[in-house]
């Protein structure tokens, strides 16, 4: 140990990098560069190219300018529901699973009865996969053999929850919901475990009430933890994909944007093109809620 | 950890990346060794999948010394990943399906010929000679077996009910309605996984149109605007009220259920389905007539069944070699023979031979009644995704067809979308 802090503090007087330390960081910090521009920026840049091909895969890519675009938007019948699917999946893990996840950490942090009980019932299907989830809310919701008309009762006309195109879509989110609640309650948890007991004391002794105690001092500490979720609600709505396809493949109502993108890129006869297309259309939305956070980020840190 | 044993790591591991792919392109050398043919295999499921294993077995067993090694890969993957397969390094010979999705790749040059292998094969059909050429009239591939699509039902059940199969269509709607009257869904019917439905649909638009207008549709040739198409869809709304419901959320495996339940009356569905689904000693119980009669001018001309068989990739490697190729050619001419069928037919019975050299005397009841079915055909379809461009099938009908099942009123709204649609496909290349 000694031996280190000496050579750390011996280096801090002549800052060189002799030239094989530069060699080294060169490697050390090129090789992630590299791998970078060509697992993520390649890609991407690649299928922005291609979104102004109809190319299938294996013949020569033909240029169609916006030709991709303009169908995707006027002449595919599944782009606006995916496109809406997408908001109203934002919005419902934002404004309903989110505060709920948070209103079950505020009740387990006050400590009610069988706390961690409720904590680890709440938390485990955080560790399931979307897709296992979704095989789950199979079982649950299938209209013939399903767990929930069963108990019901419902055999004569039975409501079919994944079939009807206006009803699965709920039935969906509230199975993603399902997760992302547990997801959003640790992480909340964590968070109110830090809040310094003394600023409730203060509060409690100039007189707040509960919910004037929670709402004016415990919920702005919180701030980086809300963003955080804020954060991952937005990527879980984006990359929604999973459970949609073990459903039906997001057809029928279920329709998300990343599932028409794979449904045009993968297959035998590959829409390229026309798929990259919709990928760039995802990328556009998410470097919107991206930079926002960045730039609100930013502006909060010169503030700080 | 110092530095250089990082470094060293990092060497390590990248070479550890390069190696392989270094050993494998210095592996058997180029060609093969003309003996071992490989084999892409997309029978996954332990029953084919053991089938097929007796029957390559057969073969070595009288090849004199030749060798096949399969490759097999889970049946969607195989599928999803056919295209890159075929211009990467696919195996010599692989398994794959007839009609347009052959023609497709035919067509870009990633099937070798086979024509002179077609010259010396015995027993098949004409019809069958058809499905396994491309559209530049030569063949490229040898057919092992078939299922033809029919309206299955239990035997029992019609015994006891006194139910007769009808004929036509009008037949069929009185059957369905004295069903309803008995308490049972007449029709069972699914299309959660986007497929099943399909069938339905090539069966009334065959028995309403005919086979040729069957072909020219999937071709993109007619408009899907055509008032031929909306007939189609007129006759399935008047069917729809005894089918069962809630199709969309249903699997052929629970529509199949139900039907050996005896919940369900009948079901369009291909012979490997029911069976699939009925317990061992039910299976004597299934039975099916041919879909019925609608326009007496087409009758029941034209059967639904997809043919799968075995094709050679140009891209393999092995295939430049003249030993190997001529190994493999052997190969598909062994499979193409009557006895090769029965091999495999021993140990999956859910399908039957396409050559009429198969021994038939060895079949259960019912895939005799489809040997049948098959060989008084006058045209036999593929299917509708295996008949036309498969992103057209997949992007566009199969959505297509799930919102008519929601929504059957709005015909002149849906043929429009797929004709709307099917023209920017079909103009793609």
């Amino acid at each position: 140990m000694s031996f280190i802090s000496a050579r750390r503090t011996g280096r801090r007087v002549s800052r060189r990098f002799t030239g094989r330390d530069l060699a080294v960081l060169g490697v050390l910090l090129g090789i992630p560069v590299l791998l970078d521009i060509a697992i993520v920026w390649g890609p991407t840049l690649a299928s922005v190219v291609l979104s102004f091909t109809s190319w299938d895969g294996i013949g020569d890519i033909k240029w169609v300018g916006t030709q991709n675009y303009e169908n995707l938007f006027t002449n595919y019948p599944q782009f606006w529901p995916a496109a809406r699917h997408n908001l109203l999946w934002l919005a419902f893990l934002g404004l309903v699973a989110a505060p709920f996840g948070l209103l079950l950490a505020v009740l387990i942090d006050r400590g009610v009865r069988f706390s961690r009980f409720y904590q680890s019932t709440l938390y485990m299907p955080v560790v399931l996969s979307l897709a296992v989830v979704g095989f789950i809310a199979q079982l649950i919701f299938s209209r013939d053999q399903g767990a929930l008309n069963a108990v019901i009762g419902d055999t004569k006309s039975p409501t079919d929850w994944l079939g009807d195109p206006n009803l699965n879509i709920w039935m969906v989110l509230l199975a993603a919901a399902w997760r992302h609640t547990g997801y959003v309650m640790i992480l909340y948890l964590a968070g109110l475990k830090a809040v310094d007991p003394s600023l409730k004391e203060a509060a409690a002794i100039d007189g707040a009430g509960e919910a004037q105690t929670f709402f004016r001092i415990v919920f702005p500490t919180l701030r980086p933890v809300n963003v955080i979720v804020g954060v991952i609600t937005v990527i879980e709505s984006l990359r929604a994909f999973d459970i949609v396809y073990a459903v039906n493949h997001g057809r029928n109502g279920l329709e998300l944007l990343s599932v028409l993108v794979t449904d045009n890129i993968i297959g035998e006869a590959s829409r390229i093109g026309f798929g990259s297309a919709i990928a760039v259309v995802l990328l556009a939305v998410s470097l919107g809620f991206v930079v926002t956070y960045l730039v609100q980020e930013l502006r909060g840190e010169k503030n700080r | 950890m110092s530095r250089r044993s990082l470094l060293r790591g990092a060497a390590v591991g990248a070479g550890a990346v390069t190696l392989p792919s270094l050993l494998t392109a210095c592996g058997s050398g180029p060609g093969g060794d003309g003996k071992t043919i490989t084999l892409g295999s997309n029978s996954s499921d332990p029953i084919p999948k053991k089938a097929f294993a007796e029957a390559f077995a057969a073969y070595e067993a009288q090849s004199g010394g030749r060798k096949v090694k399969v490759n097999t890969v889970d049946h969607n993957t195989f599928q999803e990943n056919i295209n890159r397969y075929l211009q990467g390094k696919p195996d010599d010979v692989f398994m794959w399906f007839a009609g347009y999705r052959m023609q497709f790749f035919a067509e870009k040059g990633l099937l070798h010929d086979i024509s002179d292998n077609w010259q010396d094969y015995k027993g098949f059909s004409a019809a069958l000679k058809a499905q396994s050429t491309g559209a530049d009239g030569k063949q490229y591939l040898t057919p092992y077996y078939y299922y033809p699509w029919a309206v299955f039902h239990r035997k029992s059940l019609f015994d006891e009910r006194g139910y007769q199969a009808p004929k036509t269509l009008d037949e069929y709607v009185a059957l369905a309605k004295q069903m309803q009257k008995d308490k049972l869904d007449p029709i069972a019917f699914c299309d959660k996984d986007g497929w099943p439905a399909m069938g339905t649909f090539d069966y009334i638009n065959m028995r309403t149109n005919g086979y040729e207008f069957h072909k020219s549709l999937m071709a993109g040739e007619v408009a899907w605007t055509d008032k031929r198409v909306k007939e189609v869809f007129d006759t399935w709304r008047r069917l729809l009220p005894y089918c069962q419901q809630g199709a969309n959320g249903r699997t052929w495996q629970e529509a199949a259920t139900s039907l050996q339940k005896k919940e369900a009356g009948m079901a369009v569905f291909g012979l490997p389905h029911p069976g699939a689904q009925f317990p061992k000693g039910e299976q004597g119980d299934i039975d099916f007539f041919p879909f019925p009669v609608i326009n007496p001018e087409h009758g029941q001309d034209a059967v639904e069944a997809p043919i799968d068989g075995f094709l050679l990739a140009k891209k393999s490697k092995n295939l430049k070699n003249k030993k190997t190729l001529e190994s493999a050619k052997d190969l598909l001419k062994w499979l193409a023979t009557g006895k090769a069928e029965d091999i495999y037919l021993k140990s999956d019975p859910n399908n039957i031979a396409v050559s009429d050299q198969a021994d038939i005397s060895a079949y259960s009841p019912l895939q005799k009644k489809a040997v049948e079915l098959v060989s008084g055909a006058k045209q036999i379809s593929q299917f509708l995704d295996r008949d036309t461009r498969p992103d057209f099938s997949s992007t566009v009908m199969i959505p297509a067809i799930q919102k008519f099942i929601s929504n059957p009123n709005d015909v002149d709204g849906l043929v429009n979308d797929i004709e709307r649609q099917k023209k920017t496909i079909f103009a793609a290349d």
